[in-house]
């Protein structure tokens, strides 16, 4: 049964980009368990409003796991203790009476912190406008089916194109590595004939602005995949390396 | 050049280099068992393997394998820290499914180094070194013996229990070392998949479990022969 509990957060508190951060710890009592992690945050802010101080920054948008603005590192899991949601999806039923709640920004090189809890993922956005599409001439829509896509290859493609881009991957990753993102992002386009056209200059053309984004080099600890909200297999990234060899052996 | 300023090309030449050493490691290990079953047949394959071009040849590529290993290691790493940012985060948890070997190569790595470090003096620099700088006959422990004499090194050094210790201490390590290492160097090849993923992780612990205890059999084997 949801029972209202009291908790303490610990959460990362900074100004600014450039600005020294640090912890501040707030009390909260009577949070109902049935409400969302984002909800209770809001009632934080609330409560830091009415005390006249300034509320805790936040990333959220639609808060039914789809859009991958929430991000948030919680008790050393990036999107809570739960597996296979986002901080939204996140319930406080997943905290005990009395816990003591750890909540940082996502920390890696690409992701510098904006404000508080907020982070900028603009890298992501670099990364997919490098190569993650494909180009397409405007005019008559073809039919669907007209290409036959078998149900393996089409069910691969969706499960990597679940992808939402939230950046927990990189934020759990010892090494700061963006592998499972994009190794997600060219999968969903490689597994399927309308992408493999430009697939070879894809994979090339996203590794290199991955790289010079300075993210860092995979090490396969599978960190990523656990801590991912969609679950995005590292299988993707051995088909990312494969795509990206025959690429370059190519050339 | 794609292989070293693309992190995919870094890591080819990782897992590459770490195949080669690991196929090093079978013969080392096939090597070993042999000196259990047949001292004569140990020492044949120490004076095969002495300073003979070949040998030394190969023991150069061997070098340059573990050299290449060592500074892609070390440059990779130096990346991967500043890719994390210079903040870290106040709460650690190793999530579930995440391997302890896979978090902790380089110190793995660094001390299996260091072990080789000893094994090299305590090995390499009385027999193919001290044969290269032109002598045939070094001291061990009070005894002259012939530096093809592979046999009289294992049962001296293997003889005194912190030696064995020491050495046990660096196959486990090596141990953690090839179970993460051996799947991760196919994975970054790109010969994997969902399926692939579970059969080569049972490969490599099984390979390592099976190289490692070779190391260890004959380790103890002229251990317990020492003291009975």
């Amino acid at each position: 049964m949801d029972k209202n509990i009291n908790i303490t957060l610990k959460v990362w508190r900074q100004k600014g980009p450039k600005e020294k951060g640090a912890f501040e710890t707030y009390k909260l009592n009577d949070v109902s368990q049935g409400s969302s992690f984002l909800e209770m945050l809001d009632v934080l802010n609330e409560q830091l409003i009415r005390e006249g101080k300034e509320p805790v920054a936040f990333d959220h948008d639609c808060r039914e796991g789809i859009c991958g603005m929430c991000s948030l590192y919680i008790n050393g899991h990036p999107h809570g203790p739960d597996s296979a949601v986002t901080t939204c999806q996140l319930h406080m039923r997943k905290f005990s009476d009395g816990a003591t709640i750890t909540v940082e920004p996502w920390r890696s090189a690409g992701f510098p912190v904006i404000r508080d809890l907020m982070v900028d993922r603009y890298a992501y956005d670099k990364i997919i406008q490098a190569g993650g599409f494909v180009s397409v001439n405007t005019g008559g829509v073809p039919d669907a089916n007209a290409i036959p896509i078998s149900k393996k290859d089409a069910d691969l493609a969706m499960d990597a194109a679940a992808c939402i881009g939230c950046g927990a991957c990189a934020a759990a990753c010892k090494n700061g590595s963006a592998m499972l993102f994009i190794s997600a992002k060219v999968s969903q386009l490689a597994l399927l004939p309308q992408g493999r056209t430009e697939a070879s200059r894809r994979v090339k053309a996203m590794i290199a602005k991955m790289d010079e984004l300075g993210f860092g080099n995979c090490t396969n600890t599978r960190s990523c995949e656990v801590e991912c909200p969609k679950e995005v297999s590292i299988s993707n990234i051995a088909r990312l390396n494969r795509e990206f060899i025959v690429a370059k052996l190519q050339d | 050049m794609w292989l070293l300023n693309s992190s995919i090309g870094r890591k080819l030449i990782m897992s590459l280099s770490g195949i080669f050493l690991i196929l090093f490691l079978l013969f080392h290990a096939s090597m070993n068992v042999a000196a259990v079953f047949s001292e004569e047949a140990y020492n044949a394959i120490c004076g095969f393997l002495g300073a003979n071009w070949y040998a030394v040849a190969g023991t150069l590529v061997l070098a340059a394998g573990f050299m290449i290993h060592i500074v892609y290691a070390i440059w990779l790493t130096l990346q991967n820290r500043r890719a994390r940012g210079r903040k870290r985060y106040a709460v650690n948890v190793r999530p579930k499914g995440v391997e302890w070997a896979s978090q902790n190569m380089f110190v793995l790595g660094l001390i299996v180094l260091c072990f080789l470090g000893l094994h090299f003096t305590q090995f390499w620099y009385k027999m193919m070194f001290a044969e290269l700088t032109g002598h045939h006959e070094v001291e061990l422990g009070g005894a002259i013996v012939s530096a093809h004499d592979g046999a009289a090194f294992i049962r001296y050094y293997f003889s005194n229990i912190i030696v064995v210790a020491l050495y046990l201490v660096w196959y486990a390590a090596l141990w953690f070392h090839l179970t993460h290492g051996f799947w991760s160097a196919l994975q970054t090849v790109g010969w994997n998949n969902t399926v692939w993923l579970k059969r080569w992780q049972v490969i490599a612990n099984i390979f390592a479990t099976l190289i490692c205890a070779a190391f260890a059999f004959v380790t103890v084997f002229f251990y317990l022969e020492s003291i009975l």
